[in-house]
C-alpha cells in the first residue's frame, strides 16, 4: 500500500482511525473472493455426495479427504514439497535466462530501428511456435533432465519480456529525448537515465506475466522429460496413472498456489520498485 | 537596450516533404528581449522554437545564435515520473556534468524560486498541473539560460494557475532578463508577458505583424485592464484574425 494515497485521503485523522479505515478497505476487498471460495467448496461437496455415486466417488473425493491424505500424510507431503521445489527452481531459472536474454534483445531493438525491424518478427514468431511441437526436439538436443525443462520455461516466458521491455524502452517522452539531444547526451546516458527507468513499470508487468507462464512451462516440461528429480508435473502424471486422486488434487492445488505466489511475488516487487511514482503500480497496491 | 542579437533568422524556410512549414522567416531577438509569438494552430510556431534550439535544421536560410545556453520549456511539463521534484530539477546539471553537490544546491535554489521547496521530495504523480509546470520551469532555470524557449507552457492550466504563473514568470524575467521566445495561443498572455509580440500566419508560416509593448517590468496584473493594454491586445487580435 502506498503512502501517497493514504496521505491524500486521511491525513489529519488519528492513527487509530486510519488503521480502522485500512482494515475496513482490506475487508471489503478481501471478502468477496473468500465468499466465492466457500461457494466453490459447497459445490464441490454437492458434486461429490449428490452427483457421484459411491463407487465413482474417487473421481472427486471430498475436500476434507483431500486435505487429510494430501497434506497430512508425511511421505506425500515430502514428495510434493520436493516436487514444488524442483518446479520452482526450474521456473525461476528459465525466467531468469529469459529476462537476461529478452531484456538485452529489447535494449538492442530500442537503440536502432534496423535492429528492431530485423528482430521483431522473430520475437513474434517465437510466440506462435507451439511449445509442445518443440518438446521432442528439445529432449533430443538437451537431454531429458533439468536443462531441457529450463529451456521450455525460457522459450515460453521470453515473448512477454521482450515485448513489454521494448514497449517500455520506447515509451520515454519525446520531449525528454529532445532535452537529452540538446545536451549532447551519449547513447549510454540516454539508455540508463531515460529509457531504462521509463521502461521499469512495463518490465515488471512483463516479468509478472512471464513468471506465470514459466510456472506452466516447468510443469508441462516435467510431463515430457522424465529424467532427474520429479517436479510437480511428473507427480501429477504419476498420481493420475495410479488413480491416487487425493494426492493428485493436492498436487494440482500446490501447482495453483505456486502460480499465485509467483504472480503475487513479482507484483510485490513491482509495487516496491515503481509503486511510488507509476500510476498503474500505485493502484496495484490494493490487490 | 543596445541591439545585441541573441539569435537571428535570415530567410529561413523549412520543408517537411512537400509541405512548406516555414518560409522566408527573417527575424532577430536581442538579448534580454521577451518576444511572444502568436498565430493560428499549425502555423509553425513550434517549428520556430525547434529551429532556435537547434533540434532541427532549416532547409534553406541561416540561423545565427550567439549563445549555446538555451532553455526549453515544453507544452507538457515532461518531468521524469521516476524522479522526485529535486532530482528532476537536477537533470540538466547532470547532463552537463556539474558535480552532485553543486547541482543539488542549484536545484534547491531554483525550486525555492518557483515556490516548490516544500515539494522537493515529492514525485510528479503527487503534484497538480500547475506545480508540475513550475517544476518544469525550475528544471530549465538550473543552467541560467541566456535564451529561453517557451512552447505554450501554460496552455493546459486553469485560468487561475495560468495567471499566477504569468506573474511569476514576469518576476523571474524582471530579475534575470533572459532573452525569450514565448509561443502562445492567448493574445492576453502574449501582450502581458512580452516586450514585443509577433503574429504569424500559416502555410507557409511567416511573420505578418509586429507590436511593441511599452509597459515596464515587473508588471502589475492590473495593467491588463488599462486602456493602453486593451488597445494593443485589440490590434494583436485583429492581426491574428487576418492571419487565420
Amino acid at each position: 500500500m502506498t503512502g501517497s494515497m493514504e496521505a491524500g485521503m486521511i491525513d489529519s485523522s488519528p492513527e487509530e482511525l486510519s488503521r480502522y479505515a485500512r482494515l475496513k478497505t482490506q475487508f471489503r476487498i478481501g471478502l468477496p473472493p473468500v465468499l466465492v471460495f466457500f461457494v466453490f467448496l459447497g459445490l464441490w461437496y454437492v458434486v461429490t455426495y449428490f452427483v457421484l455415486s459411491a463407487d465413482r466417488r474417487w473421481l472427486l473425493p471430498p475436500p476434507h479427504q483431500v486435505v487429510a491424505e494430501g497434506f497430512f500424510v508425511g511421505s506425500t507431503v515430502t514428495e510434493i514439497l520436493n516436487g514444488l521445489w524442483q518446479s520452482t527452481k526450474v521456473a525461476l531459472m528459465g525466467l531468469g535466462l529469459a529476462f537476461l536474454f529478452g531484456f538485452s534483445m529489447a535494449l538492442a531493438m530500442s537503440q536502432a530501428k534496423w535492429i528492431e525491424r530485423s528482430l521483431y518478427p522473430w520475437a513474434v514468431a517465437s510466440q506462435t511456435v507451439p511449445i509442445l511441437a518443440l518438446v521432442p526436439m528439445i529432449g533430443f538436443w538437451f537431454g531429458f533432465g533439468v536443462l531441457a525443462r529450463v529451456i521450455v520455461c525460457f522459450i515460453i516466458s521470453l515473448f512477454p519480456i521482450i515485448i513489454n521491455s521494448l514497449t517500455g524502452l520506447l515509451s520515454a517522452d519525446r520531449e525528454l529525448h529532445s532535452l537529452f539531444t540538446l545536451h549532447n547526451a551519449s547513447r549510454w546516458r540516454r539508455a540508463t537515465r531515460l529509457q531504462i527507468p521509463a521502461a521499469l513499470p512495463h518490465i515488471f508487468t512483463g516479468l509478472r506475466t512471464a513468471a506465470g507462464l514459466s510456472v506452466i512451462g516447468a510443469i508441462v516440461g516435467d510431463f515430457f522429460f522424465g529424467r532427474g528429480e520429479p517436479g510437480l508435473g511428473l507427480l501429477l502424471d504419476k498420481y493420475a496413472s495410479r488413480l491416487q486422486s487425493e494426492e493428485l488434487f493436492t498436487t494440482v492445488f500446490v501447482a495453483c498456489l505456486l502460480g499465485i505466489a509467483v504472480f503475487w511475488g513479482f507484483g510485490y516487487l513491482g509495487r516496491r520498485t515503481v509503486g511510488d511514482w507509476d500510476p498503474y503500480w500505485a493502484e496495484e497496491g490494493l490487490t | 537596450m543596445a541591439a545585441n542579437p541573441l539569435i537571428t533568422f535570415t530567410d529561413v524556410s523549412v520543408r517537411f516533404g512537400h509541405i512548406t512549414a516555414i518560409n522566408a522567416f527573417t527575424h532577430s531577438v536581442d538579448s534580454g528581449e521577451f518576444v511572444s509569438l502568436v498565430g493560428p494552430s499549425g502555423c509553425g510556431k513550434s517549428t520556430v522554437l525547434r529551429l532556435a534550439s537547434g533540434l532541427i535544421q532549416p532547409t534553406t536560410g541561416d540561423i545565427e545564435r550567439s549563445t549555446d545556453n538555451v532553455g526549453y520549456v515544453f507544452q507538457d511539463p515532461t518531468l521524469m515520473p521516476w524522479r522526485t521534484v529535486r532530482k528532476n530539477g537536477e537533470l540538466l546539471g547532470e547532463l552537463e556534468d556539474i558535480d552532485p553537490g553543486e547541482r543539488r544546491q542549484r536545484a534547491d535554489e531554483v525550486l525555492e524560486l518557483v515556490g516548490l521547496s516544500d515539494f522537493a521530495n515529492h514525485y510528479p504523480l503527487q503534484l497538480s498541473g500547475g506545480m508540475k509546470m513550475r517544476a518544469s520551469l525550475a528544471r530549465s532555470l538550473l543552467l541560467e539560460p541566456d535564451l529561453f524557449l517557451f512552447d505554450e507552457p501554460f496552455g493546459a492550466l486553469d485560468q487561475i494557475s495560468r495567471a499566477r504563473l504569468n506573474d511569476e514568470l514576469i518576476a523571474l524575467y524582471a530579475d534575470r532578463r533572459f532573452g525569450s521566445i514565448f509561443v502562445t495561443h492567448s493574445v492576453d498572455e502574449a501582450v502581458y508577458l512580452a516586450t514585443r509580440v509577433l503574429v504569424m500566419c500559416s502555410r507557409p508560416g511567416k511573420i505578418v505583424a509586429e507590436f511593441s509593448v511599452p509597459f515596464d517590468y515587473p508588471r502589475d496584473p492590473s495593467i491588463r485592464y488599462s486602456p493602453e493594454f486593451t488597445k494593443i491586445a485589440g490590434s494583436v487580435a485583429e492581426a491574428l484574425e487576418e492571419a487565420s
